[in-house]
């Protein structure tokens, strides 16, 4: 009965055409690209986000500079110990040395930029004050005053 | 039909190819949105000058404590963290005029007009051993016990509520609501 067949009529039925298969994905990958951002810096401590619910949305992204403070991950607690510690960019460090750290995030934002900038302060929430308390007064002798306590959505 | 063409390039592979640029964006990248609660710390006093306190009404001010326990006290008595908001509402509205909650001044608000703002402080003080997720606790309830006075304020006047206002309005209503939240200076309680 069918119309198309030739003489050699005895069809299998056709694959299915992966063809479009690599634009689906290729259509995932730029979403990924666009949504998402690069992760500047690698994770040393561990930090479980505490949760709020009147959180706002960090506005401008490009003139936050963070301040991660938390228990070493589990593969570094071996040489670090448990105690909360605060990272900065790439690496451990002191709460002296977080005058540098906001001097620096200052000097390569735009000199308009600068009343804007934010700090994020990333803390576990398992933490006890003392250590926050400490990189805040460090901050307002910094003069970085605009900080944000980083949480999670919480409904 | 015997006549062949040239085989296409086999495509199937461009797909694996593009699950592992995928695999790798999936990794190294971080998923947006951060979110989190502003905050303004006060700048840091003068070394030369002189310690002066400034004079506030003491109804003016309500102090929130937070003790190594994460215990909570409002005002004077201990305070469970679910009666936080409603405490700091009333603190803050003083809907009966209350001589013991704050006063209020008429302050004109530019395309507004006259209005009662209150002058009531919140002081927020915490001890070294309060966590983190406690304090975070507290300082979400202090926003929200505002951010709901702003909302009531602007149905009030403009019948929405207030994120759905204009900028101009968001402006009339923070300042007719202020957010006074002082985070006062580190005391050790411990050595005290």
């Amino acid at each position: 009965m069918s119309k198309f067949g030739g003489s050699n009529s005895k069809k299998e039925v056709p694959s299915m055409s992966s063809g479009s298969l690599s634009d689906i994905v290729f259509m995932l990958l730029f979403f990924f690209m666009v949504t998402t951002q690069m992760r500047e810096t690698e994770n040393k401590v561990m930090v479980k986000l505490p949760e709020a619910s009147e959180v706002v949305k960090l506005e401008r992204k490009d003139l936050a500079s963070y301040i991660n403070i938390g228990p070493p991950t589990r593969m570094l607690q071996a040489k670090y110990g448990t105690e909360a510690r605060i990272q900065l960019n790439d690496d451990f460090k002191s709460i002296e040395d977080i005058r540098d750290f906001i001097a620096a995030e200052r000097e390569s934002m735009n000199e308009s930029d600068r009343a804007l900038m934010t700090t994020v302060i990333k803390g576990d929430m398992d933490v006890r004050m003392g250590i926050i308390t400490d990189v805040k007064q460090e901050l307002r002798r910094c003069s970085a005053l605009k900080i944000l306590y980083q949480a999670r959505k919480a409904e | 039909m015997g006549k062949k063409k040239t085989p296409a390039i086999n495509s199937s592979s461009t797909a694996d190819i593009a699950f592992l640029l995928l695999c790798y964006f999936l990794m190294t990248t971080t998923m947006g949105s951060q979110t989190g609660l502003n905050r303004r710390l006060p700048p840091m006093p003068d070394k030369d000058q002189k310690v002066e306190d400034i004079k506030i009404n003491r109804r003016n001010i309500i102090i929130v404590r937070i003790n190594s326990a994460d215990r909570l006290l409002a005002g004077s008595e201990p305070i469970d963290i679910s009666m936080l908001k409603d405490k700091i509402k009333e603190f803050l509205s003083n809907p009966a005029d209350d001589p013991n909650l704050p006063e209020k001044e008429t302050k004109q608000i530019e395309g507004y007009g006259p209005c009662q703002v209150t002058k009531g402080i919140i002081s927020l003080q915490n001890d070294r051993g309060t966590s983190y997720r406690a304090y975070i606790a507290v300082q979400n309830e202090l926003v929200k016990a505002i951010n709901e006075l702003r909302d009531e304020f602007s149905s009030r006047n403009y019948g929405k509520k207030f994120a759905n206002l204009t900028e101009e309005q968001q402006k009339i209503v923070k300042e007719a609501v202020p957010q006074n939240i002082s985070e006062a200076e580190p005391k050790d309680t411990g050595k005290k």
